[in-house]
């Protein structure tokens, strides 16, 4: 493989780690201890959206994000190794 | 039968089925020793990694904490569980494409020195002992509970029966037993907690029923009436900031913890590493989920059937005077008026509240068969085990392999090396179990120390290893020194000499995320005035970064054909 398709292929793997972890930080330093007091407002059920979020909702939340991970870098890495 | 002898048939059956285990998976070489043939599909390995890093704490205490805290009590939930998104999209894939032994290997060859390679195994070894000197005594105290044996007695086994399926077994017989152990624990854990969601809200699916029954709400209500803030109240015991920084570093530290990090080796490709880190979150979440919804339905449940009671009446509660005998629990009826009541202050309460027995009691308060009290006790066993036998591989291995190995005798044979690890494993059990006999009395205030120690050494070296290609040797050791000096300084300072949290009033739990920000500033800088490393490093890290040469399985074609 040459260095300029490694290099691209850094870039996408890169990118989606930063997008991954953006939607990381958001959920869990945002929402649920930064921004938790206004959610709170809000309701799902019958708990407040901070709070739910903070004890439930961002666990979820992780759990899916590396599995988007996982397939994400399947597809990637089938894209570079194809054509080597 | 009696809740005793269901515990003890209970018990000694899982102790055969582990054993079994780690004479089934028992191993020669050093790779299969040491990283278990890596030859672990990600399933199982996930299963493993779930019950390696949940340990007795997060069985039995996490709930109880939560319960206690309400909202703040989250930093748990959420800091455990976050790590493994830093651990599986910075670390995990990449370690296990550098594909060596331990986690002082990847700081010693990236950095080229054996100066990082000695910080890396003294930071692993610290880490691994203040933690697993707990564990032991986790063991001893189930045990001493549910078998009525003395905790040194039950130290002692917990001792014999880890010693046995590790030193014989090493890492893949460790593997193994803890899928095994992985499954008990959950289903010690589920059962309970579908009980009583069941008998509370008569939805028997906890995660729903906390989020959509009206206990929550309810329970608002009494802490208020009863002068406690709101359950779900933010910032009612740790101030934002505080929340905060605790949270990060609970979360950079459960990505830097050298047990959790070394599982991701033993798998059969990044790949593989990248889906286990996804089973090993999905097999946590299935418990750390079910946690907030155990603490708030037993808050709620033991206020409602222990508050405003004459003695007389919680007498004829078999639970609640069992407990008692236990000085778990205790109740004392200060003010005369002939009823026991709870209030926030301790001074005030007339009901006293071990937080360790939430998720023991749970079973019993709901009325479950003696038989599901007997596999709680088999659950937190297993719980302990599991991360105890986790913890004891890697300070053998940090010693047999990188010390012995890498340091001293480069030459030795196979064997050798099998052997010495295998020496280095009873060496280890023998001094955790010293601790769990004979606890140092700092042992919960250490706790603290393997999360902020992890954060400030391990994350920034291993995250700049891979993502920075100019981090060199000097940058990396100098950063290490810093950040953990630093944290063991402000950590030492607030818990043993009475200094105040200067530091914006962060406490000594969260500093570790100040240790790793330090950590990351000078190893930034000093690898920028110090000349670049040399091209072989930064070959390997081209190396790491590349995609992987094996193709993907044929079953993954069929996929890339219909895009």
């Amino acid at each position: 493989m040459n260095s300029d398709r490694r290099r691209a292929y850094w870039r996408e793997n890169t990118t989606l780690i930063r997008n991954l972890l953006l939607v990381w930080a958001l959920v869990s330093l945002g929402g649920s201890i930064l921004l938790v007091q206004p959610l709170n407002s809000i309701r799902l059920g019958s708990l407040p959206l901070g709070f739910w979020l903070a004890q439930q909702g961002s666990i979820v939340i992780f759990v899916i994000l590396i599995f988007i991970y996982a397939i994400q870098m399947d597809k990637i890495d089938r894209k570079y190794n194809n054509r080597m | 039968m009696s809740v005793e002898a269901w515990t003890t048939i209970i018990v000694i059956l899982s102790f055969i089925l582990y054993t079994y285990i780690g004479w089934q998976s028992r191993v020669r070489d050093s790779k299969g020793f040491f990283v278990a043939d890596q030859g672990i599909p990600s399933i199982a390995n996930g299963a493993a990694t779930a019950a390696d890093w949940m340990s007795a704490a997060s069985f039995i205490s996490m709930a109880g904490i939560i319960s206690t805290l309400g909202y703040d009590g989250s930093i748990y939930l959420m800091g455990w569980t976050g790590g493994f998104v830093l651990l599986a999209l910075l670390l995990a894939p990449y370690l296990r494409k550098f594909g060596k032994y331990t986690v002082p290997d990847f700081v010693g060859d990236r950095y080229y020195s054996n100066v990082a390679r000695l910080v890396a195994v003294v930071a692993a070894i610290f880490i691994s002992m203040t933690y697993v000197a707990g564990q032991m005594r986790g063991v001893g105290i189930v045990f001493s509970r549910f078998l009525q044996v003395s905790v040194e007695t039950g130290v002692i086994i917990g001792m014999v029966i880890v010693g046995f399926f590790a030193v014989l077994g090493g890492m893949k017989g460790i593997t193994w037993t803890q899928v095994a152990q992985y499954i008990i624990l959950i289903v010690a854990y589920l059962i309970p907690a579908i009980a009583i969601a069941w008998i509370l809200t008569g939805n028997p699916i906890p995660q729903l029923a906390f989020t959509f029954s009206d206990i929550v709400p309810k329970l608002n209500q009494i802490q208020l009436d009863l002068g406690f803030k709101e359950y779900t109240q933010p910032f009612a015991n740790k101030s934002m900031l505080d929340v905060l920084f605790i949270a990060i570093a609970l979360m950079v530290g459960t990505a830097g913890l050298p047990h959790v990090i070394v599982r991701f080796y033993t798998v059969t490709s990044p790949r593989a590493a990248r889906y286990s880190a996804g089973w090993a979150l999905l097999f946590i979440a299935l418990l750390y989920t079910t946690a907030p919804s155990i603490a708030a339905f037993a808050r709620y449940n033991l206020i409602d059937s222990l508050h405003d009671k004459t003695p007389a009446e919680i007498q004829q509660l078999d639970w609640a005077t069992k407990w008692e005998k236990t000085k778990l629990l205790e109740f004392t009826d200060k003010n005369n008026n002939g009823r026991i009541e709870l209030a926030p202050t301790p001074e005030a309460s007339e009901i006293k509240i071990d937080k360790d027995i939430i998720v023991l009691s749970t079973p019993e308060v709901a009325k479950l068969s003696p038989f599901v009290i007997a596999l709680v006790a088999a659950g937190g066993l297993a719980a302990a085990l599991s991360t105890a036998s986790g913890l004891l591989l890697v300070i053998s291995s940090s010693i047999a392999h990188d010390v012995y190995f890498r340091m001293i005798n480069p030459q030795a044979s196979e064997s050798q090396r099998v052997m010495v690890g295998r020496v280095m494993v009873g060496f280890a059990i023998a001094i955790a179990g010293y601790f769990g006999i004979n606890p140092p009395g700092f042992v919960a205030e250490v706790v603290a120390f393997a999360f902020g120690l992890a954060a400030a050494s391990f994350f920034p070296a291993i995250l700049l290893g891979i993502f920075d290609k100019r981090t060199n040797r000097e940058g990396a050791i100098a950063g290490i020194i810093v950040g953990l000096l630093f944290t063991v300084f402000y950590i030492v300072g607030v818990k043993f000499y009475g200094m105040s949290p200067w530091f914006f009033g962060v406490s000594p739990e969260g500093i570790g995320t100040v240790g790793m920000i330090l950590n990351f500033l000078v190893t930034l800088i000093v690898s920028r005035v110090t000349p670049p490393p040399p091209a072989e490093i930064q070959e390997l890290v081209e190396t790491l970064r590349s995609p992987e040469d094996a193709p993907p399985p044929l079953s993954d074609v069929g996929e890339e054909q219909l895009d």
